[in-house]
């Protein structure tokens, strides 16, 4: 790819070198160019700031000429920059739907630093990796590359006493104080047993001062030392790219915590500087209001990028936009399987019911399957058909083989077979999972559950929707199921009913276990599942506090009283945006006409409608009703990205990056998809996390220690 | 690339400076005297060229920074060495100077420029901040640039050096800031000090549950029950009240139904009912317990009365448990009501096709489960629910009622050739008596 791109495009880069940089850099960037073009060039940019990708090695000469020529220097950069981006850029071919930038570039970045760190302890050591790295760890590096590195032996941290005989321990953890204060305590057992070891300490994304702390108070600061591998992006598809930090969501709607906010930034800072930058900004919400900031601010730190951009457009939305969305069942295939199986960083593990033997298999799911990548966006109730006449094509095919003669039955094997194969073993296991899905619903009622769902979303029959709720914590089914129904019930309805909600809570309660109390605490500060606020106690507290105090307070009692009984207003957003079509319209699954397809044509996402919205009219106007009902944090900006004059048309601006903060759901993926479809658009998204009703409600349960 | 190489190296790994000692004699600092202002004078406007050179600090497994001279660009310093005409032991000297002079200036920052330090992972000092306006200077500038952990070292750093009072109130006023030293209390298991914030900032249901919280922590049911009634005075709310005192009498129970094992002789049983859900224990009474009199803990009665439950989820429980047994007797009696002259109903709370699920789940005899489909009420529901558990007589019976001859010729091609259903479904069909309206 390099090289065929190098030949096509020498002259116009010899034409930029000469016109911008200082003649003596120009032979080392000449020397860069030849490099690249055997393909013998070192990983080019700088291990420990990912983000300035092409600087190195590079910029390291160029660093010496700094004091004298600062500007030359950062002439080089840019024009690094651009013969880079272009170099990237080349192999992508514009059809119709714009290409997809390509994304394994941030792993092998993400690899790099990760080598690099270790070469930086030299010697064999064991590794320690936190359970939920492992996963995204295995996507960036295999074992052959951390053996290749001295790592002898790999452990995964279960906070519990070690048994590990290497002299140097590293463990590449999450920033979480729980782990700091687990190694902190095995060094000290070390210090007491007159054990001498070195400890090494990688946090990744990066480093909290609250964990360096607790190093410090624990009396092992200095024993240990610590780094940050800035492994900021898994990407799990072409059009999928992960932060995997599904604490995000606790730590910043439930608890208020905003250590991920700078992280989400310089994650945005990093597809930037890989990809280009973005001309236009939009957002809603608050976190991602503070990341857009986070990330401006970063911006202006670093150097002006003036590369042509492969995505022009950014969404920034925070899940507690739209909290329905996550909550409903999943039915397209996608979906269907994470909330069956979970699919945990792009892979599935699907067991014996599955494989019809006695082993469980692991599959990767992405666009590389080929069933799969035909059927994951597809409504469930279309999947069996698709995958009996997918069946029947394979026969056809095998069947080809039928008369052939020697040379044909040769090339048939040689050319065909292998393929066939492969679809045949991927075939069977979409079937068998789907066959292991449709059991699986049959038994717990699933027609339903969804009936309940829709009724909810439409808001119709909702004292039935109620009872259906109350008889499904009677009976002590899915716990999560249960409490996913309460939460959808309240913030449908914004709110239960006084009765209502004591009532549902008590037989909850007896159902689960009564530590659930914690679990609702939790749920109500977030807005998921609240009690009605009367209207009429509102206003004698008001009348009541009027009195007593001056007007100055009671504006801000007032305001405290609001933010209190704030409301989802779904009902009212969804008249608004016409999420829930009419009931008694028919609507045909396999021929969908709008991204509701996602949930059996009964509702279309919230946070997918806003983003189709908003980039049809450009920005926010003629939305101020709706986001005064989302409560606002609406923005619209326009970005410093000098190029868009005369290449905003190109099809750069057709591709558009969602990121979700706080998580989001497979039905999104495929509804974004739908979308783009339609608008001859591509939509990547960047989420913190993939996440479904059960983890969204899982992060919030608080019945174990 | 390859003849970048060895700088490289040296640039990233050399730790020479750092490693060599010399002597402090005042003659040499004299001698240096105009290197160092000049050093100094460089550094004030360094921002720009520190950017490449000290983002990071390197560590070698010893810890020890890498390339001593951290926020002092490198290729200056080498420019200086010559300008200056130094070697190799002076040079050091003017490092040593340059790390001094930035300690103080360190010192001289103001909330805003300690912040954006701190933001881009440098060398910062908190400990100049120290009357309390400045502190709170200093937090309030991290709040205003978003960064949580930013945020947290600052709190960290309040916490060491105000009085817990102090900081709570101001605590108060700041909401984003409050949230995050909770979460850092949290974290850190600091359960004494959240208490007493919470109440000091009087949010005291908040307090009662992060009490209440900690006896998730506690493995000894005893201890765990005594905790348990040390919350019972907690400041909850009503309705929580209420439910923590409920939590407190099951675990009681729950300990007194353990003691009592001998019933497992007969009935073998999976796991201990201790920390089970109320309805779990109610389960279990009427699955080991059933017939008991009202007066025993573990009766289902007493479990019922003492926990308020309503009458459809006993009904459920007990079904479940009764027919997990295959009691089928006891099944029955669950839904007997009699009317004031002596007859006896059948009534449910629960919907009988619900009950039917449940029969069915438990394999209950066609018998038994033909008796509940015929008290279903809606007679599609109850058409549905036959076909789906294959009760033959009711569909062809419902079939026969609706005078429905196609839907019958359809089920008897479902049915086995010669059984007794297909012979009824023949003799119906060719019974000339029937008016079909098909």
């Amino acid at each position: 790819m390099l090289i065929s791109y190098q030949k096509k495009n020498k002259k116009k880069h010899h034409h930029l070198i000469s016109s911008q940089l200082h003649s003596s850099l120009q032979k080392e960037l000449l020397q860069f160019l030849l490099e690249c073009c055997v393909g013998a060039a070192e990983p080019f940019y700088h291990p420990r700031r990912p983000h300035e990708v092409f600087l190195n090695p590079f910029c390291r000469p160029a660093c010496q000429h700094r004091c004298k020529t600062r500007s030359a220097s950062s002439q080089v950069y840019s024009a690094v920059q651009s013969v880079v981006g272009s170099l990237h850029m080349a192999h992508t071919e514009w059809k119709d739907a714009p290409g997809l930038p390509d994304f394994s570039l941030l792993k092998r970045l993400a690899r790099d630093q990760l080598i690099f760190l270790l070469e930086q302890l030299p010697g064999k050591k064991d590794l320690f990796i936190d359970a939920d790295l492992m996963s995204p760890l295995d996507r960036i590096a295999n074992v052959t590359i951390l053996k290749q590195h001295e790592v002898d032996k790999l452990y995964k941290v279960e906070l519990k006493p070690i048994v590990s005989s290497s002299d140097q321990l590293c463990f590449l953890i999450r920033p979480r104080i729980q782990t700091v204060k687990w190694i902190s305590d095995l060094v000290n057992a070390d210090k007491v047993a007159g054990r001498f070891r070195r400890y090494k300490i990688i946090f990744t994304p990066q480093k909290f001062y609250a964990c360096e702390t607790v190093l410090e108070e624990q009396g092992v600061y200095g024993d240990v030392t610590t780094d940050e591998w800035n492994f900021y992006i898994l990407p799990l598809d072409d059009d999928i790219l992960s932060l995997e930090l599904p604490e995000f969501f606790r730590d910043n709607f439930l608890e208020g915590d905003q250590r991920w906010v700078t992280t989400a930034g310089s994650a945005l800072r990093l597809l930037q500087s890989v990809y280009g930058s973005f001309s236009k900004v939009y957002g809603i919400g608050r976190c991602a209001k503070m990341v857009y900031e986070s990330w401006r601010e970063l911006m202006e730190d670093g150097e002006q990028r003036t590369r042509q951009p492969e995505f022009a457009k950014v969404f920034l939305v925070d899940r507690d936009v739209d909290f329905v969305t996550p909550l409903c069942s999943q039915v397209v295939y996608e979906g269907l399987v994470d909330d069956l199986f979970r699919i945990k960083c792009g892979s599935v593990e699907f067991g014996p019911d599955v494989t019809s033997s006695d082993k469980s298999i692991k599959v990767m799911l992405n666009s590389q399957d080929k069933v799969f990548s035909e059927i994951r966006n597809e409504h469930f109730s279309n999947v069996f058909g698709f995958l009996s006449q997918k069946a029947k094509n394979l026969q056809t095919a095998y069947d080809k083989r039928r008369g052939m003669d020697i040379q044909q039955m040769k090339a048939f094997v040689a050319d065909e077979l292998k393929g066939l194969k492969q679809e045949h073993r991927l075939l069977s296991l979409h079937i068998g999972a789907s066959e292991s899905m449709m059991k699986k619903k049959t038994k717990q009622d699933f027609q339903e559950l969804l009936k309940t769902e829709h009724s909810l979303l439409e808001g119709f029959e909702i004292r039935e929707c109620i009872t259906y709720i109350e008889e499904h914590i009677n009976r002590q089914v899915s716990m999560i199921d249960s409490l996913r129904l309460l939460c959808l019930l309240s913030i449908t309805e914004n709110g239960l009913l006084s009765k209502d909600y004591r009532s549902l809570k008590a037989q909850y309660l007896q159902s689960y276990g009564i530590e659930h109390l914690l679990t609702f605490a939790n749920l109500r500060q977030l807005g998921l599942l609240e009690e009605q606020q009367a209207g009429e106690t509102l206003t004698v507290m008001e009348s009541k506090v009027g009195k007593l105090v001056n007007d100055k307070t009671v504006g801000k009692l007032t305001d405290a009283f609001s933010s209190l009984a704030k409301k989802s207003n779904f009902r009212a957003l969804s008249k608004r945006l016409a999420l829930v079509p009419k009931s008694g319209e028919e609507y045909d699954l396999r021929v969908p006409r709008d991204m509701a397809y996602v949930f059996s044509g009964a509702y279309i996402p919230l946070s997918c409608k806003l983003i189709e919205q908003v980039l049809e009219r450009d920005g926010w106007t003629g939305m101020e009703e709706v986001t005064r009902m989302l409560n606002g944090q609406e923005f619209a900006v326009t970005g410093g990205s000098s190029s868009s004059e005369a290449r905003s048309k190109t099809d750069a601006q057709r591709i558009v990056l969602v990121m979700f903060l706080g998580g989001c759901t497979f039905s999104e993926i495929s509804a974004l998809r739908f979308l783009g479809k339609e608008r001859g658009c591509r939509f990547i998204v960047v989420t913190t996390a993939i996440t479904n009703s059960s983890r969204l409600l899982e992060a919030l349960l608080d019945n174990s220690a | 690339v390859s003849r970048a190489k060895p700088e490289d190296d040296e640039y990233w790994n050399s730790s020479k400076f750092k490693a060599f000692t010399f002597d402090d004699d005042d003659d040499e600092f004299s001698r240096l005297k105009e290197s160092k202002r000049a050093v100094n004078s460089i550094l004030v406007d360094d921002d720009d060229d520190e950017e490449e050179e000290d983002g990071v600090e390197r560590v070698s497994w010893s810890g020890e920074p890498v390339g001593s001279v951290q926020s002092f660009p490198y290729s200056l310093l080498l420019s200086l060495l010559s300008v200056l005409h130094l070697d190799a032991h002076q040079f050091l000297f003017v490092c040593r100077h340059l790390l001094v002079g930035e300690g103080n200036r360190l010192h001289d920052l103001s909330p805003e420029e300690t912040v954006r330090r701190m933001q881009k992972g440098r060398a910062f000092s908190l400990e100049k901040f120290r009357s309390l306006q400045d502190k709170l200077l200093l937090l309030d500038e991290a709040v205003a640039v978003y960064d949580g952990n930013l945020i947290t070292a600052v709190l960290i750093y309040l916490k060491k050096s105000l009085s817990k009072e102090i900081l709570f109130r101001e605590l108060m006023a700041r909401d984003v800031a409050l949230r995050h030293y909770v979460h850092y209390l949290k974290e850190m298991g600091e359960q004494k000090l959240l208490v007493e914030l919470m109440k000091a900032l009087g949010r005291t249901e908040d307090m009662a549950l992060m009490q209440y919280k900690e006896h998730l922590n506690i493995k000894d049911e005893g201890q765990r029950r005594d905790f348990l009634k040390s919350c019972l005075g907690l400041p909850f709310s009503q309705d929580d009240a209420t439910h923590v005192q409920d939590h407190y009498t099951l675990l009681e129970r729950q300990i007194i139904i353990e003691a009592d094992a001998e019933i497992f002789k007969k009935f073998p049983r999976k796991a201990s009912i201790l920390n089970m859900p109320i309805i779990t224990t109610l389960y279990y009474s009427c699955f080991y317990h059933y017939g008991e009199s009202e007066g025993t803990y573990s009766s289902p009665e007493n479990i019922r009365k003492t926990f308020r439950i309503s009458e459809k989820q006993y009904i459920l429980t007990a079904l479940g448990a009764r027919a997990k047994l295959k009691s089928w007797f006891d099944v029955d009696s669950l839904f007997n009501t009699k009317n004031w002259l002596g007859y006896t109903k059948k009534r449910s709370p629960i919907g009988f096709h619900r009950v039917v699920d449940i029969l069915q789940k438990n394999s209950a005899p066609v018998n038994v489960l033909q008796e509940y489909v015929n008290l279903i009420d809606s007679p599609e529901l109850k058409l549905s629910v036959a076909l789906k558990y294959k009760c033959h007589d009711i569909v062809i019976n419902t079939y026969r009622d609706l005078k429905d001859r196609q839907e019958l010729v359809v089920y008897r091609e479902k049915l086995e050739r010669d059984s007794p259903e297909y012979r009824k479904i023949q003799e119906l069909l060719n019974n000339v008596q029937i008016r079909w309206k098909n």
